[in-house]
């Protein structure tokens, strides 16, 4: 496979996951704040930026809507939802006789939907700024958009490697999603818990649960009993959850297998060693060992792996000097 | 244009029908119709209004949702456009296609001669056929393609070459598309679109099919794998997704099982190209290449291009990658040197032409020069190395400043222009809001040339949407319609 066509299916499958995550976040958000008291609305959402990553250009103003229209709609954010719509259709494009039609007119069908000018003006609407309507509407038609998208490239594409290469980007984008939102849940729900005073926090729990898709998937393991604890665990260890940590790493690194496997397991072997010392230390570590120690470095460093997961992808599989190719 | 017997036919959809001095793809005359006509109207004039609006709609979306889009330059906004198609399909008939593939099959071999002629011995310079200073003078000719040898000869492997006709129905040759046609996939695509929106229309009609085109384009390509490569890499070189014809390159690509590659992608060392992969770099040996010389080779060409390959110029000369359509074919369909592809075929093949040009004026010629200036506003004036409908000027429906600026440009550069008599070229019936009316139609057959000529019946009828208008190119406005060849 072209190493462009890699790079752009990984791209592709990244933005879109990304797109998700912040629907979500949004949709879950919106949600909650109705059954909230106004004081805690402005920790709530500087803790939706934090999960973010904080992105650039993006205030919280003190206005929700506002917020949600500039994490929606404003292209000038990169992170965006639309920004990452586009961005995965422009990957997609590059790559059009690569992927399936069914996958291209599912999100072609995604990108004209969300860029129609009748649909942003109709969502822009003053109505939405003077928070008089919900967009709960529009993001959940993102959120199903996306979904089909996924089933339809898992049942059309040829599980070969550019299908590997859309698992890859999905899994790692959405390890890091879920690093950064325990990370910022962690300084209120573990480290400063008597912070939350006016007795919600089973809201701001279920709120977690949700960002990450995961509170009936809890629920069956652990029952409705919402416990800091094991929603950490749950969101970090378990092991068939498709949100976790640990599950989202197993994936990427069956992915990176698979792709080794077409490409030589020599030429690999820094990425190998990389992908499995995460993916190890994952599996055989338990929650209260990690509950003791600094926990938001030890999130922030499982980021700072996939980091140097994705940039090892990029110096075997994209962006190789030719010189050693040849020489190779 | 004024019709000049203009008329309105009984049925309500055809009341702004108006006939004039043009050939008329449908109507012969006043409520006569050719005969292979009739079951389409009549299967048209019975749908209701609502129902041809919805298929129109449906075959509109169809296009939108699976992008079938192109590219117009210089706008900021809604760069990706869909292509108009027309839903009335046109219809040639089995004796004049027989015709035109006669014809096309003849022009593409004399003018794979001639360029394998100029640029080796150059038999058709010294007895005086053509002039050097036409070939030498042309912007494509490239001196670095001087006797060198091209696998089987074969210099265009792939052309489009496009026919109007004159008004006694005649098919004559308008231009020829040597360096890399486009539009093809649109004549595989409206076929698709026409097959799903009209199914009983199109089981009425022996229509010939059309879908093997990528498959024969393939088998053409692999024909001109250098020596040695038995089972040969092919990919697709497209300037990428900025570039008008994207979509139609991915199409290609997707249908024919090959890359689809970018000059970013290819690198060259000792002289054969390779394309970086997640395995490594891997041998590419035939390049069906829609970049443009200019643009292919930095090294050997325009060094500021950032499309190209560098050292591919190169590897194509020690025999290692086959292009196709070869380094410098531009020359061939520079609009000057069409004047002479009928003396060219002769020369030859030893025949006459059998599909006709269009009367053209040479302004390096004096006398024709004169006449032309003259005339200005009765004529066609068109640059020499353009497409796309651009650098034309369209006497009849253009102003008197217009005219000047085009004098003064052939004055200072006649080499760089030809004229040809305005021709008002056939017009096909298209959906206009509810009602049918006339419009400008060409068409562009495309032709492969490898072990030997194949040409799928047919090709894209372009229209000219705008009323009136004769010009159809897509990044002028135009549209395109079905073309349906008859097999009896």
């Amino acid at each position: 496979m072209l190493s462009r066509v890699a790079d752009s299916l990984y791209w592709m499958s990244r933005y879109l996951e990304r797109a998700e995550h912040t629907t979500r976040l949004l949709d879950v958000n919106l949600n909650l704040m109705l059954d909230e008291s106004p004081i805690s609305a402005e920790r709530r959402w500087q803790r939706v930026l934090q999960a973010l990553g904080k992105p650039k250009n993006v205030e919280w103003t003190g206005e929700p809507y506002a917020l949600t229209q500039a994490l929606t709609f404003d292209t000038e954010n990169k992170a965006s939802i639309l920004s990452c719509i586009i961005a995965a259709r422009e990957n997609s494009r590059h790559v059009r006789e690569q992927i399936s039609t069914e996958q291209w007119h599912r999100l072609n069908s995604l990108y004209l939907q969300v860029t129609r000018p009748e649909i942003q003006s109709q969502t822009q609407s003053e109505a939405l700024v003077q928070g008089m309507t919900q967009p709960s509407e529009f993001l959940q038609s993102v959120m199903e958009a996306v979904h089909q998208f996924q089933g339809v490239t898992d049942s059309t594409m040829n599980h070969g490697e550019g299908w590997q290469f859309i698992q890859v980007g999905r899994y790692i984008e959405r390890a890091c999603a879920t690093a950064l939102l325990l990370q910022a849940y962690h300084v209120d729900l573990w480290g400063h818990s008597e912070r939350i005073v006016d007795g919600n926090e089973y809201l701001d729990w279920m709120g977690l649960l949700r960002s990450a898709t995961a509170f009936e998937a809890y629920c069956k393991v652990y029952t409705a009993d919402l416990t800091p604890d094991q929603i950490f665990e749950f969101l970090l260890l378990d092991e068939e959850f498709p949100h976790s940590i640990r599950f989202s790493i197993d994936s990427l690194q069956c992915a990176l297998e698979k792709i080794q496997g077409d490409s030589g397991k020599a030429r690999a072997e820094t990425l190998r060693r990389l992908s499995g010392r995460l993916q190890s230390s994952l599996n055989y570590s338990s929650v209260d060992e990690i509950l003791n120690q600094d926990v938001l470095g030890y999130l922030g460093n499982i980021q700072a792996q996939c980091r140097a997961i994705h940039e090892t992808i990029y110096e075997l599989y994209v962006d190789y000097s030719i010189q050693a190719a040849l020489a190779g | 244009m004024h019709p000049t017997q203009s008329s309105q036919f009984e049925h309500a959809s055809l009341k702004n029908y108006l006939l004039d001095h043009a050939y008329d793809e449908m109507f012969t005359g006043l409520g006569d119709l050719h005969r292979h006509c009739e079951p389409l109207l009549e299967h048209f004039s019975a749908l209701p209004s609502e129902e041809l609006q919805r298929r129109k709609q449906a075959a509109d979306l169809s296009f939108l949702n699976q992008g079938i889009t192109f590219t117009v330059y210089g706008r900021e906004e809604g760069t990706e456009k869909i292509f108009p198609y027309d839903l009335i399909p046109r219809i040639i008939t089995a004796s004049e296609w027989a015709t035109v593939e006669h014809g096309l099959t003849q022009r593409i071999t004399a003018l794979n001669l001639f360029l394998k002629d100029i640029y080796n011995e150059g038999r058709i310079l010294d007895d005086g056929i053509v002039p050097r200073e036409v070939v030498y003078s042309c912007k494509h000719y490239r001196r670095q393609m001087m006797g060198l040898q091209v696998p089987r000869n074969v210099y265009i492997a792939v052309c489009g070459t496009d026919l109007i006709r004159l008004e006694n129905g005649e098919f004559v040759v308008l231009e020829d598309n040597l360096r890399v046609p486009s539009g093809v996939s649109y004549m595989l695509t409206n076929r698709r679109v026409m097959k799903r929106i009209f199914p009983q229309l199109f089981r009425s009609y022996n229509v010939r099919p059309i879908e093997q085109y990528t498959q024969l384009l393939l088998g053409t390509l692999r024909s001109l794998a250098p020596e040695g490569r038995p089972e040969p890499n092919i990919v697709l070189l497209s300037p990428g997704v900025f570039n008008s014809a994207y979509f139609e390159h991915a199409y290609l690509a997707r249908q024919m099982g090959i890359e689809l590659v970018e000059g970013r992608d290819l690198v060259t060392h000792d002289n054969v190209v390779y394309m970086r992969t997640t395995i490594g770099l891997r041998r590419v040996d035939v390049i069906y290449r829609r970049v443009d010389d200019d643009f292919i080779d930095p090294l050997a060409f325009r060094g500021d291009s950032i499309l190209g390959v560098a050292g591919l110029f190169n590897a194509y000369r020690a025999g290692n990658v086959t292009l196709a359509n070869a380094f410098g074919t531009g020359v061939a369909d520079d609009k000057a040197l069409y004047a002479y592809v009928p003396e060219i075929i002769k020369y030859y093949l030893s025949e006459e032409p059998v599909l006709k040009n269009v009367e053209t004026y040479l302004l390096t010629r004096p006398k024709e020069r004169q006449h032309v200036l003259q005339n200005l506003d009765k004529l066609v004036v068109k640059a020499v190395g353009e497409s796309g409908g651009y650098g034309m000027l369209i006497g009849p429906q253009s102003t008197k400043a217009q005219q000047e600026e085009f004098a003064r440009k052939i004055e200072a550069d006649p080499r760089n222009y030809i004229a040809q008599p305005t021709i008002s070229f056939s017009r096909a019936p298209c959906l206009i809001g509810d009602e049918l009316q006339p419009r400008h139609v060409d068409l562009r057959p495309y032709v492969l040339y490898g072990d030997k000529v194949t040409i799928v019946p047919g090709g894209l009828t372009r229209v000219a949407l705008n009323q009136g208008s004769l010009v159809v190119n897509s990044s002028q406005g135009g549209g395109s319609k079905d073309t349906w060849v008859l097999s009896q």
